[in-house]
């Protein structure tokens, strides 16, 4: 923008030729500046990148075997909440990383784990013994309690951890929060 | 005072101060755009300024840690000296920026700003109004309890959703696997410094295009836009009406800026802050999770829809609103300006406000979703069991207790998942009932497996007896002898 200033005072106008400079010896240090700095930039993109993505780089399967505690602590044909501290966890987490699941123990060693969270959209399922039902408050979803779908919008059964039991206790492996396209 | 003003020639000397005013808040805009209709741009900017001033002070003060948040958030509202009230007016700005922002865009399109030659004013426009709502969930995430915690999951399950990169898309969201330590550190960036950011710099671009392609003159009907004869009309205006716009046309805009900062401290003063509510630990899963308001219509949509759809709206939808929203003045950017010839446009307008409207009032009551202490809070109402039979009484119970109430009322109290029951002897044959209780269907469970057939007698027993006085409940007589739909019955209630 030409300011009002530059008008009082107009730069006087030299019409003898400027010296031109060797202009191969300029362009060539153009392209050199403009390739150092490509260069650089690579340099300095490519730990950024790495770093921003890190969980990609050092991706490896968060799952773990988590043990909800001894068989005793869940009766025969009952359903009951089982909290676990999460195994992908960071010192500074606090409660948000202790996870609760279903545990439904039907007889002896034969158990349902499922996560709490809706299938339609991660909500957190209520169990209501009387009924026989899983209900989610975000959107009414409903199973049953196998974990079958009974009614509302979920798209399948809920999800179901791997478990197992060991030295008289249950395990599940947890440590990812499942989604349509990784189902716990 | 000669000297202050050699100082001041000084200063304009070294930084070209006349020029630069000249050719922002002097320039030329036509008389006819100091409207009260042209005031909600510079609102909407005010918001932000506004947004970044308090925010920052929050900053102070807030911690961005999962342990922590919460913590500080408490601390903000309770023990920090005007903690509460920096909150409240960082919220209800918020609301008041989308509020705008709204008002903002509609007055565009229906004035026809967006047609040449300011395309690219409306396409930054158009980004802005994404980084806002941007802006809008993570700083949701930000007031990190019970709401924020599960609408992460909310967003990680839409990115589940997604076909082929679902998982990795999941992971970049959350940055892991799960809700975890860096899931609000990431939040908290992409809330105070890349989206702001970007703000920052769209917003520049999205002035400087004002100023080099003009605002837009008020639309006159008749006067179409022709992009051969446009620019030296324009040219042609300016010449004629136009006028600098400080101070001529700014003072509509500066008195509804006074109303705006008026009216956000009004509210953050009178209503306060938001939340924080329950503490971000997912273990307590008696909870009941709900967006903020800008989100509540997609909320209620994602109620609402078929199954089939949920796709199509979650992914498809989005994709073409924007890419309508951008092909738009490429699409119609030449032509009629004013909304008085222009019906398509503004019955669009009405149908679109009215649909996020309707679906945001929907989120708000949420019919679909069961009363989960219906069950145990709401008691039958007294005429429901006056003067029963026990075994009437005893289906009573059944209702009670199996928790039917969480989904349906009786006496206007209960849940409104389904159908309300207070006449549904007039609608179903007691064969009828049995088999909905016990297999269920259209979008009721089957209680067979939950249910001992005495129950099931019983409660049928009890339902039959609702149905209101003076109407008979149907028989399966009824039925064959007048072929008149189910639904009849329920008419000739309410008549």
């Amino acid at each position: 923008m030409t300011g009002p200033h530059n008008a009082q005072h107009p730069i006087p106008q030299d019409n003898t030729p400027r010296e031109q400079p060797d202009p191969s010896r300029r362009d060539w240090l153009f392209h050199i500046g403009v390739a150092a700095n490509i260069a650089a930039g690579i340099l300095l993109g490519i730990p950024l990148v790495g770093f921003v993505f890190s969980s990609f780089v050092e991706r490896k399967d968060p799952r773990a075997w988590i043990s909800l505690g001894p068989l005793e602590s869940f009766p025969e044909k009952t359903t009951r909440i089982a909290t676990y501290r999460n195994p992908f966890t960071r010192p500074w987490d606090g409660e948000t990383a202790n996870i609760p699941c279903w545990v439904r123990r039907l007889t002896g060693n034969q158990f349902q784990v499922f996560a709490v969270n809706c299938t339609h959209l991660g909500c957190p399922v209520r169990w209501f013994k009387e009924a026989g039902l899983f209900l989610c408050p975000c959107h009414g979803g409903a199973y049953y309690e196998d974990g079958a779908r009974a009614a509302g919008p979920p798209p399948r059964d809920l999800y179901q951890y791997t478990y197992k039991v060991e030295s008289g206790e249950l395990w599940v492996k947890g440590g990812e929060m499942p989604t349509l396209s990784n189902p716990v | 005072m000669n000297w202050l003003r050699n100082l001041a020639v000084w200063l304009d000397d070294r930084l070209h101060l006349t020029a630069l005013y000249a050719s922002t808040a002097g320039h030329e805009v036509p008389a006819s755009a100091g409207s009260w209709f042209y005031v909600f741009g510079s609102a909407t900017l005010l918001c932000f300024v506004i947004q970044v001033i308090t925010g920052t002070c929050l900053a102070f003060v807030y911690v961005p840690s999962t342990n922590e948040a919460w913590t500080s958030l408490q601390y903000l509202n309770h023990a920090q000296f005007l903690g509460w009230y920096l909150r409240a007016v960082h919220y209800w700005g918020s609301n008041f920026m989308v509020a705008i922002m709204t008002a903002h865009m509609i007055q565009v399109f229906l004035f026809g700003a967006y047609k040449y030659p300011r395309e690219l004013t409306w396409v930054s426009g158009v980004f802005l109004l994404l980084c806002t709502l941007g802006l809008a969930f993570t700083g949701q995430v930000m007031r990190f309890d019970q709401d924020a915690y599960w609408g992460l999951g909310i967003g990680a399950s839409v990115m589940g959703r997604v076909p082929l990169i679902g998982s990795q898309l999941v992971h970049v969201l959350l940055a892991g696997p799960i809700i975890a330590g860096e899931t609000l550190s990431r939040f908290f960036t992409l809330h105070v410094f890349i989206i702001p950011g970007l703000i920052i710099a769209i917003v520049a671009m999205h002035l400087r295009l004002v100023l080099t392609k003009g605002i837009n003159e008020y639309p006159r009907p008749g006067r179409l836009v022709h992009k051969s004869t446009y620019d030296a009309e324009y040219a042609e205006i300016l010449r004629k009406e136009g006028v600098p716009f400080v101070p001529h046309a700014i003072g509509k805009d500066l008195i509804f800026a006074g109303f705006v900062i008026v009216g956000i401290l009004g509210c953050a003063f009178f209503f306060g802050p938001k939340g924080p509510f329950g503490i971000p630990d997912p273990t307590i899963v008696d909870t009941n999770p709900r967006p903020d308001f800008y989100f509540l219509s997609i909320f209620a949509a994602l109620a609402l829809l078929p199954d089939w759809m949920e796709v199509l709206v979650l992914f498809v939808a989005p994709v073409i609103c924007i890419v309508l929203l951008l092909a738009l003045p490429f699409i119609s950017g030449t032509g009629e300006k004013s909304a008085r010839r222009r019906p398509v446009a503004v019955l669009s307008v009405v149908f679109v406000m009215l649909t996020i409207a309707v679906l945001c009032y929907m989120g708000q009551t949420s019919p679909w979703s069961p009363k989960m202490d219906a069950w145990s809070a709401d008691a039958i109402p007294v005429q429901f069991v006056k003067n029963r039979t026990p075994l009437q009484l005893k289906g009573a119970l059944v209702f009670q207790n199996k928790q039917c109430r969480n989904c349906h009322s009786l006496g206007g109290h209960g849940g409104q998942r389904g159908p309300a029951l207070d006449a549904v002897a007039t609608r179903l044959t007691e064969p009828e009932m049995v088999r909905q209780v016990i297999q269920g269907g259209g979008n009721m469970p089957a209680y067979g497996k939950k249910l001992s057939p005495p129950e099931v007698d019983a409660l049928v027993a009890f339902m039959e007896t609702l149905h209101p006085q003076g109407v008979p409940p149907v028989r399966p007589s009824d039925q064959r002898e007048n072929k008149l739909p189910r639904d009849f019955a329920v008419l000739r209630v309410t008549k």
